[in-house]
């Protein structure tokens, strides 16, 4: 569904990423793990359109779409999560996400919004409030649903837990895990490896803008030499679900 | 009683200009982080308008007003398009600079073709009206500028709040890069935001040029200088703080004059000037700074 394949991506001289290949299969959570710095955020951006990838494919569905602006990906079906959620603070719940919805057509956006109260219940209740007074699990909810108003083939999420408490964490993979039983397509960068190899089919291991390692997420977490040579103390392996 | 009441009607009827001006300014701060300094010559542009229609076509303000609107959504427009779309991304100091150009080119081709005398137009006759009601006497200009001016600012607000293209341009104004990830296209939604800018700007010229009558280079430059003020006043990038800040310039100016000593009266502008430094001073952020909060 998701192709990339020798994708490059500059910061002026320098390389964030070097010829990267990946796949994700319809219907499958791949993993995407790596110390900081690896290059994950931009790997993720290159796809998404924020970033021009100087060299390399990127395919959905086969069709080229390399370096597709953001809403033309969104179009094409493939939405991101961006890192920090990047919510509306200004904006309510409700206006986030309409805003989701640009891409939708206008007489299919008042269903959508209707299915996302009731995949998130705390959202329906807080509809009016200004994203910016969300707590931090709200706030990670509500990033979630916006980006799934447009309904999304390939969902890209950027550090789903990031700077969450434990609690809240737990709600995020829970939320993946419910959306990754609906056989939703997605590809998830995430530093707590542990959780996200868990909640994934497959995974890759970006090291310093390279694939490393890549495998079944279950082989990958019984593998001692990735999580001390790759991943590191930041990939944070001890936590677990609680 | 009496005195302080006509002149915030005297205030809010020149405010209005400046508020209009200031929420173009502001909503194209907003998505281009530019103070935008040829917005003054929307109405620069209006005013020779007007002497082509009034004077050369010997048409009536009927056929000028819409000419003059129509004008500043095209003038800016163009300016988007000649001009700003090359070089979005780069450094604001260059989007300044580019702004500046722009003030100057557009003032140096009327100086070329058109010469640097002052074109004189006849006003509309009621813009002289006066209506006398229970002591105070209502220029009905000033009534017109105001019912305008809050006429353009509910479709401003509707437009902002109710459609896609509002709530995009809101989004793109708060995180650029994240409204572009939710697939608001970057060329459409500046464009927009210059064409309501303009069109924001062209009410403001039709009762400026009414009040006025007279076309020259540098026309905008004094109405533009006010906008950026109170858009800055406001809270740079804050869209109801900028019209706020407008109508507070406005009526600021006409309590000044009626305060000041006759043979003071010339430095009203230099007055408000030093009182808003001093304003400065204490709310450097303006009236309404642009908040962003979020919790983790």
């Amino acid at each position: 569904m998701l192709e990339v394949s020798g994708l490059t991506t500059r910061y002026g001289a320098i390389s964030a990423i070097r010829r990267v290949s990946l796949f994700v299969a319809a219907g499958e959570a791949v993993g995407l793990i790596g110390p900081n710095g690896a290059g994950k955020t931009t790997l993720l951006n290159s796809v998404a359109g924020l970033l021009r990838p100087a060299e390399g494919a990127v395919r959905l569905d086969g069709r080229p779409v390399t370096g597709a602006p953001p809403d033309r990906m969104l179009r094409a079906g493939l939405a991101l999560v961006p890192e920090r959620r990047r919510l509306f603070a200004q904006m309510s719940v409700a206006e986030n996400l309409r805003i989701g919805a640009v891409t939708v057509a206008a007489e299919r956006r008042a269903g959508r919004l209707e299915e996302m109260a009731d995949l998130f219940p705390v959202l329906k209740e807080k509809w009016d409030n200004p994203a910016g007074y969300l707590s931090g699990g709200e706030a990670q909810q509500l990033a979630i649903a916006r980006a799934l108003m447009c309904d999304p083939r390939v969902l890209l999420m950027d550090e789903p837990s990031l700077g969450l408490a434990p609690r809240l964490v737990d709600l995020v993979f829970d939320l993946v895990a419910k959306l990754r039983a609906e056989g939703r397509t997605m590809l998830i960068v995430e530093q707590n490896a542990t959780r996200l190899l868990a909640a994934t089919d497959r995974a890759y291991v970006l090291r310093t803008g390279e694939i490393a390692a890549e495998g079944e997420a279950s082989a990958l977490l019984g593998r001692d030499d990735l999580f001390d040579t790759f991943v590191g103390p930041s990939g944070d392996r001890s936590t677990s679900k609680r | 009683m009496i005195d302080l009441l006509q002149s915030l009607i005297d205030g809010l009827g020149r405010g209005s200009v400046y508020a209009l001006l200031a929420l173009g300014i502001a909503l194209i701060f907003g998505v281009m982080h530019m103070v935008n300094f040829a917005h003054g010559e929307l109405i620069t542009v209006g005013a020779y308008i007007a002497f082509g229609a009034t004077v050369t076509g010997q048409w009536g303000w009927w056929a000028a007003a819409p000419l003059i609107f129509g004008g500043a959504i095209a003038t800016s427009a163009a300016i988007e398009l000649v001009a700003f779309r090359w070089v979005r991304g780069a450094s604001d100091f260059t989007m300044l600079m580019t702004s500046f150009a722009m003030h100057f080119v557009v003032q140096a081709v009327f100086l070329m073709f058109l010469g640097a005398g002052v074109r004189s137009f006849p006003r509309p006759e009621w813009a002289d009206y006066v209506w006398g009601v229970g002591g105070l006497n209502i220029q009905v200009i000033d009534i017109a500028v105001i019912g305008a001016t809050a006429a353009a600012l509910a479709v401003t607000v509707y437009l902002l709040q109710r459609t896609m293209f509002g709530l995009s341009l809101r989004a793109a104004a708060e995180d650029f890069d994240a409204a572009r990830l939710m697939g608001v296209r970057s060329n459409r939604v500046i464009r927009r935001a210059f064409v309501l800018a303009g069109a924001l700007a062209g009410v403001a010229a039709v009762f400026f040029l009414m009040r006025t009558g007279q076309a020259r280079p540098a026309t905008g430059l004094s109405p533009l200088l006010k906008g950026v003020l109170a858009a800055i006043i406001g809270g740079l990038g804050n869209m109801s703080g900028a019209v706020y800040g407008g109508f507070l310039l406005g009526v600021s100016e006409v309590l000044l004059r009626s305060w000041l000593p006759d043979n003071l009266a010339g430095v009203t502008d230099g007055v408000v000037f030093a009182l808003i430094a001093l304003f400065f001073i204490f709310r450097p952020q303006g009236l309404m700074a642009v908040e962003s909060a979020e919790r983790v």
